[in-house]
């Protein structure tokens, strides 16, 4: 066993990396829930969104036009659900639960063709002088675009839901859908503009597990990563600096079990590859075990139907 | 005075029913008006085409003599029209200023409106601080907050709908001079109530619907309550009948009773501690969420006690469960209907099962007895006049009231010993809260002893013999109701809640 070989500026960076998506995806589902929404078909979107970027850009060459085509493909599968649950009123879970089967098989068709298909590289975002700033240049400033910008919708929906009127009406709707709905807001309106969002950052995070991470395209590849995404909004209990966190630690506990597996840690592989799950999700727990807070900032009406009758 | 807002032949009709009719009538500028009718007369349907919410089939308003059509509650409030809910509209899980800005076209940044909810509340005599939580205020602050949410949009024309329901008698006078103040100032306000007696002494004038049509128009000023209740009902009203008895032996004591609340929100049973005797009513009041909900729990059953703190007839029965309770004619009937009291999308039949199955034997050895439990629920049906096409509808299908004579028909059918409701015409319609009133006063005549949890004073000066007050989880010692004043029940209700400061000036 070899622990040295372990580079821990390397970890950290490639932490990051590992990260993104399920910070993307979690992201995108925590705006649905603050709505009242409860989508549990992320895994679906995010494979979706996996095999329409890598297809765009193995087609056209361009990353860019692949991450742009996996948001419209996570959003276009998301407004089935969207339509489902807001205008047929179907059951939330169960819709939730046939998006995901129906976006692991949709995605095995469309990917029929680029099985071992190497996609067009990602830049790295040329940030210049700053990448060679030892140790942390290589942490924080050498990553492609996407890296960036999750961390600034990390900042910005954490600032639009606490300071905008969109995010307070966007929390209106998800804590109490009667009360915004005889205030004259359009919860449905609102709502599937919350999961089309949702699905858009969901296929992101899928492009960019396909298009960066791994970087190729294999069936079922994004291995629970949209499941991980919902447990951990929950236990961030809906706060965007939380999914940060809980998405870091997950990604960092990822990297670590492999670099260890690597190394021939003495400790059962599959206990290794389940750590990050026990670890992510045990964090979580402790942290969001003062329930009263924690149920004091979920939304109300989650997974509610809404129907304005009245 | 001017017409301010005209209402003109406004129809709407829903699959099934026309729910108003060639509605039409007018609002002057500074005038207090009612609208008055029973359930489903089309109150809410009225006011909500005003406000926006639902688009009439046919007819028209016109608002200061311009066409008016709100397209949506926006739209009204642009008009100046406003609305305070009886529910629905307060979000809990957020702040008082952030719940007001929520309810206007273009709030000012937060800060700043703090400042002006500050400013408006003290006018009008109605303190709030705008940074709490709403989910941590009471009833009677949480109304506030819907007026406030009102007020700062300087409307014309404020509607009202049930706005006392939930206020102690000192609030309902605060909001009173809060409401007249508004008119002396020009805005018109539409008050809808059940409460004949609060018409009479706020509004100018009242328009009268039945079944969707504008009967009657009058000074409420000039009327009874009887008149009035007659005007909107179309028949006589019976008043409940008691016959007067002398009261038996004591059948339920209970002593110290006390229960921690099991979840945070909710309130503590202290201390409680009253005696009943057979054929007797105790009318128990108090503001909503001063204990109601618990001491129903600790009466049923459903949250068992220290065994010596419940007695009947001398045995210890705190520790039993309700359905050891109904076994030895222990009832109750809870105040919400769907979810609690009833299961919203079971028949009527199995409703009537889950509570009659073992004083009426419709279950034997683990089976149901389908056609007994059928004929159950048939009887309470008939005895009751429960309006429904038979007992295999589901109980979500029923109106409030409908499903309410329902659920108390059930139990009173079951012969009890001793009877606990919590709210039992609560949005009930007049005549059939008196079909309700009479039956529990019927029961009493045959010995059994009831225990009435109400909001409604007037209801409870009506039927009951001895009143108690809950106020934070503490039973007042029971007086009997005759010769009791409004204000020494306040009193007994904890008086104001946080009032002492609201002082408006006049």
């Amino acid at each position: 066993m070899d622990l040295s070989a372990i580079n821990p500026v390397v970890l950290t960076a490639s932490l990051m990396v590992a990260a993104t998506p399920i910070l993307l995806a979690a992201l995108g589902e925590l705006v649905v829930e603050k709505s009242g929404v409860l989508n549990l078909g992320v895994e679906g979107m995010m494979i979706t969104g996996a095999i329409c970027g890598f297809a765009t850009a193995v087609e056209t060459g361009s990353p860019t036009l692949g991450f742009l085509a996996a948001m419209a493909g996570g959003a276009a599968l998301s407004m089935v659900f969207g339509v489902l649950t807001q205008f047929l009123m179907s059951n939330q879970v169960a819709t939730g639960l046939a998006l995901t089967l129906f976006g692991l098989g949709l995605s095995a068709l469309l990917g029929q063709g680029y099985v071992g298909v190497k996609p067009p590289a990602t830049d790295r975002l040329d940030l210049g002088p700053l990448a060679d700033i030892p140790v942390l240049g290589r942490i924080l400033f050498s990553h492609d675009l996407v890296v960036y910008v999750s961390l600034a919708l990390v900042a910005g929906i954490w600032a639009v839901l606490r300071f905008t009127r969109a995010g307070l009406i966007l929390r209106a709707v998800g804590e109490n859908h009667d009360a915004a709905h005889a205030l004259g807001y359009k919860v449905v309106r609102i709502r599937l503009m919350a999961i089309a969002f949702g699905g858009a950052m969901a296929g992101l995070g899928g492009a960019y597990l396909s298009l960066v991470r791994v970087p190729q395209w294999t069936e079922g590849m994004t291995a629970g990563a949209g499941w991980i995404a919902l447990a951990i909004v929950v236990f961030a209990s809906w706060r965007a600096g939380r999914v940060l966190l809980g998405a870091y630690l997950f990604g960092g506990v990822v990297v670590l079990q492999l670099n260890l597996q690597a190394a021939g840690v003495a400790v059962p592989v599959e206990l290794l590859s389940a750590s990050p799950y026990l670890v992510t999700i045990l964090v979580l727990v402790v942290m969001s075990a003062d329930r009263g807070r924690a149920a004091l900032n979920a939304p109300a009406c989650l997974g509610r139907v809404f129907h304005a009758s009245s | 005075m001017t017409a301010l807002l005209k209402v003109q032949g406004l129809t709407k009709a829903y699959p099934g029913v026309v729910a108003n009719d060639d509605v039409s009538f007018e609002i002057a500028e500074g005038e207090v008006h009612a609208l008055l009718g029973e359930n489903g007369a089309g109150k809410s349907t009225l006011v909500k085409m005003i406000y926006g919410l639902v688009t009439p089939d046919a007819g028209h308003m016109t608002l200061r003599g311009a066409p008016y059509a709100p397209a949506e509650p926006r739209a009204a409030r642009a008009a100046g029209v406003a609305m305070v809910f009886q529910h629905f509209s307060l979000f809990d899980a957020l702040s008082v200023a952030e719940n007001i800005a929520l309810g206007m076209e273009n709030p000012p940044p937060l800060r700043q409106l703090a400042q002006q909810i500050r400013s408006v509340s003290e006018t009008y005599g109605l303190p709030l601080a705008p940074d709490r939580l709403v989910g941590d205020l009471s009833a009677g602050e949480r109304q506030r907050v819907e007026i406030l949410r009102c007020l700062l949009q300087d409307p014309r024309l404020l509607i009202m709908d049930e706005p006392t329901s939930v206020l102690t008698p000192q609030e309902v006078q605060i909001l009173f001079a809060t409401l007249r103040k508004l008119a002396a100032e020009g805005t018109a306000i539409l008050y809808i109530s059940h409460k004949l007696e609060e018409i009479r002494t706020l509004c100018d004038r009242a328009t009268i619907l039945r079944r969707g049509r504008v009967v009657d128009s009058c000074n409420p000023r000039e009327k009874t309550a009887a008149e009035l209740a007659e005007m909107m009902v179309g028949t006589r009203l019976a008043t409940p009948q008691r016959t007067d008895r002398p009261a038996g032996d004591v059948v339920l004591q209970v002593t110290s009773l006390d229960r921690p609340s099991p979840n945070p929100f909710g309130t503590s049973l202290r201390n409680i501690s009253f005696s009943l005797r057979a054929g007797e009513v105790l009318g128990i009041g108090g503001v909503a969420g001063n204990g109601q909900d618990e001491l129903l729990a600790a009466l049923s059953g459903e949250a068992p006690a220290r065994s010596d703190a419940v007695l009947l007839k001398g045995q210890p029965i705190g520790a039993l469960g309700p359905s050891q309770r109904r076994r030895i004619a222990v009832l109750a009937a809870p105040e919400e209907r769907l979810g609690h009291a009833a299961a919203p999308d079971m028949s009527l039949t199995e409703n009537a099962l889950l509570t009659a199955a073992i004083r009426e034997g419709l279950a034997a050895r683990g089976f149901l007895k389908w056609p007994a439990a059928r004929a159950f629920a048939e009887r309470v049906i008939e005895t009751f006049d429960v309006r429904t096409p038979g007992p295999g509808n589901a109980a979500r299908s029923l109106s409030g009231g409908n499903l309410q004579k329902f659920v108390i028909g059930r139990e009173v059918l079951q012969r009890p010993e001793v009877l606990v409701v919590n709210q039992p015409t609560w949005g009930v319609d007049a005549s059939a809260a008196a079909a309700i009133r009479q039956a529990l006063l019927d029961l009493t005549a045959e010995g059994t002893a009831v225990i009435v949890i109400s909001q409604d004073l007037d209801e409870l000066m009506e039927i009951s013999d001895r009143f108690a007050a809950l106020n934070e989880g503490r039973l007042s010692p029971p007086r009997p109701t005759a010769g009791l004043t409004l204000e020494e029940i306040g009193l007994m209700m904890g008086g104001a809640h946080d009032m002492e400061v609201a002082d408006v000036d006049r």
